[in-house]
């Protein structure tokens, strides 16, 4: 499942009555303060690994070991330690440390820029489904079934033949596959949202519909955004990496963990840790992301509907 | 304003007002007026459409459901209004307070927020300003402590407390329609006449038009000048509060008043009697008359629907009691 996005507990299907909700929601509200009150493993973890990856990214701006760019011939394939090179240096005598501090802003820069892409469409659209249903609803759902069906492979290969494979038609490639999740999400909790009482008595007292997207939808949905915004930005990591992999994301010579990767797999008969260390840095950044996600998840429990504020 | 030149003069005329729940017709064509300054209360049992006539007048029906017929205020038909427009009356010149405060109420925005958001809306108050205003809102509401509970969350009030804070949302723009669907019922008793009192007081100071909705008989005898009875989602009696209590024509207004454990002399009835049967659900109502299943006084003639009859005490039954 290379590319293909996983969509979450379908919120889809059927539509929970108030009852139903309010039944779930009571003893949620007691095991979510259980929680609420220690930081769980998983946060912990993927905070430690995250924010290993986020400094690094930062560092390379003001230093590097070498510059990652800069070609040495006569410096090919050192092993780890050899020649001032930390870990090695690759098939053009690149110092391969600073090509992996490097490469971890090109990572961020496609986790974060995918994220927006999808919040950025995909929160409007579910919004809109979910306050004006109707035609609107079934036009935002139909649309994000055709995507759905569209591996984002496809897109990618689509968006390289039209325009030149870049960091950018990866990154729209990705976005856009990851759009109907958060539509779908959205519309989920705002088609509960919107059968609470508090919104009929917001609109009793003049609330426009896009007031009632952003003071009673926005903030409700705003923690399950944040878990499945987490998420995402592991799975566009991954995504980046294997589009890369095939020539489908970032050119050269911009560093990028994905083209290090396939890159170095011409090579494993001369160096056979060259591939090790784009291969760990992506699977130690997906690993922080997902457990991030899980942790928050724990945390802010997408599950309620209504989060009780701290006293 | 001419309300006190001429104290009949309507504010708001219902005219074959009917809802639809999908397909069902839950409320059918029912009319009454409301007189500037008057407070008219509307009786049912549970389900009776009370409600639903209520929220189509506010255009707050839920998905799904439908309302035709006329609801004018001031020479604009509320049915037919956009959302906008809708929008802008609501909350300003029409205002409504819920039975359950503590669902009417966002849990995870503060009550000063909330209390603020209808100036905000409709008089473009500022933050500051209108948190003031707030504040000022909840003290006349008798809010202890107003300034401390702007800044809590509705669940750190006591129920009582979040009705008050519900009305004076629903007054913050000196509304000339209020309506008030079950202010009361959720509330523990030894509060409801607290709120009650309130709710007179502040309706009076504001010359407000008031549309009490509540199955609490007595109440609508001590806060109300005329009352609607509503059954099967027909509106089966219309008049004074004095004529209709004293004399009701319609078996089912008469059956209302007989189940009150009465301790009030007033009242025509002593006795406690239950109405025999219960209210059949949404489109199980018998065809001609709704309450011709449980109706002591029922004659063939009551498959047909008689029409509401009447000069200023209308009633809408084939053998009225008086
Ligand atoms: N949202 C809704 N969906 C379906 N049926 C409804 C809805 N609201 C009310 N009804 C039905 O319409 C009838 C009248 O309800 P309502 O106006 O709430 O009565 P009341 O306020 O007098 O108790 C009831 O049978 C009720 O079940
Ligand atoms: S019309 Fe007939 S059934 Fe209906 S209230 Fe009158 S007497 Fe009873
Ligand atoms: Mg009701």
């Amino acid at each position: 499942m290379l590319l293909s996005v996983v969509t979450p507990a379908d919120t889809d299907q059927r539509r929970p009555a108030v009852s139903e909700v309010l039944a779930v929601t009571e003893p949620d509200v007691e095991s979510a303060w259980r929680r609420r009150s220690g930081l769980n493993p998983s946060l912990i973890a993927g905070g430690i690994l995250v924010g290993a990856v986020v400094l690094t990214a930062l560092v390379s701006y003001v230093w590097t070991p070498m510059d990652p760019t800069h070609v040495v011939v006569s410096d090919r394939f050192r092993a780890p330690g050899q020649g001032g090179h930390l870990l090695g240096s690759d098939a053009l005598g690149r110092d391969v440390a600073s090509q992996i501090m490097a490469g971890a802003r090109n990572t961020l820069l496609v986790g974060m820029v995918t994220v927006v892409i999808a919040l950025l469409v995909g929160v409007p659209l579910g919004g809109v489904a979910a306050l004006y249903r109707g035609w609107a609803e079934e036009l935002v759902m139909r649309l994000s079934d055709l995507v759905l069906a569209f591996p984002a492979l496809l897109l990618a290969f689509l968006f390289a033949a039209v325009f030149h494979a870049s960091t950018l038609t990866a990154m729209g490639a990705i976005g856009i596959a990851f759009v109907p999740v958060f539509a779908r999400v959205v519309r989920g909790a705002g088609l509960q949202v919107m059968e609470q009482d508090y919104v009929t008595a917001a609109r009793t007292f003049g609330s426009s519909t896009l007031g009632i997207f952003f003071r009673h939808l926005l903030p409700n949905v705003a923690s399950v955004m944040i878990v499945q915004g987490t998420i995402a930005f592991a799975i566009a990591i991954l995504a980046e990496a294997a589009l890369s992999y095939l020539g489908l994301g970032t050119p050269p010579p911009t560093p990028s963990w994905g083209r290090m990767l396939s890159d170095a797999q011409n090579y494993l008969a001369q160096s056979s840790t060259l591939a090790l260390w784009p291969g760990l840095s992506i699977a130690l950044s997906v690993l922080g992301f997902n457990l991030l996600g899980d942790g928050l998840r724990d945390l802010l429990d997408p599950k309620l509907v209504q989060r009780i504020p701290p006293q | 304003m001419s309300a006190v030149s001429a104290p009949t003069e309507p504010v708001v005329r219902v005219s074959d007002l009917s809802v639809r729940v999908g397909t069902v017709e839950a409320v059918h064509s029912v009319g009454f007026e409301l007189a500037a300054g008057r407070r008219t209360g509307l009786i049912g049992e549970s389900g009776s459409g009370k409600t639903l006539t209520a929220l189509a007048v506010m255009g707050l029906l839920p998905d799904g459901l439908s309302a035709s017929g006329r609801a004018v205020y001031r020479e604009q038909d509320l049915v037919a209004l956009s959302e906008a427009e809708l929008c802008r009356l609501r909350g300003d010149r029409l205002s409504m307070i819920f039975q359950e405060p503590l669902s009417a109420l966002n849990p995870v925005q503060t009550i000063g927020e909330q209390v603020a958001e209808p100036l905000r809306l409709h008089r473009g108050l500022g933050g500051r300003e209108s948190l003031a205003r707030a504040r000022e809102l909840l003290e006349r509401v008798q809010i202890p402590r107003a300034a401390e509970k702007l800044g809590q969350y509705p669940h750190q009030l006591s129920g009582g407390q979040r009705q008050r804070a519900m009305i004076a949302m629903a007054i913050s723009c000196s509304p000339e329609v209020l309506i008030a669907d079950e202010p009361t019922t959720a509330l523990d008793v030894t509060v409801q006449a607290e709120v009650l009192r309130l709710l007179d007081r502040l309706v009076d100071e504001e010359g407000a038009t008031l549309l009490l909705i509540t199955h609490d008989l007595p109440v609508v005898a001590g806060l109300c000048d005329r009352v609607l009875v509503m059954y099967g989602g027909h509106l089966v009696e219309e008049g004074a509060v004095g004529e209709v209590f004293d004399s009701p024509r319609h078996p089912y207004t008469l059956a209302l008043l007989e189940s009150i454990p009465s301790l009030d002399q007033e009242l025509p009835s002593g006795r406690f009697r239950a109405i025999p049967g219960a209210v059949p659900g949404l489109g199980q109502f018998p065809s001609g008359c709704p309450f011709r299943n449980r109706c002591p006084r029922a004659t063939e003639l009551c498959a047909t629907m008689p029409a509401l009859e009447g000069e200023g005490h209308r009633a809408a039954c084939w053998h009225p009691a008086s």
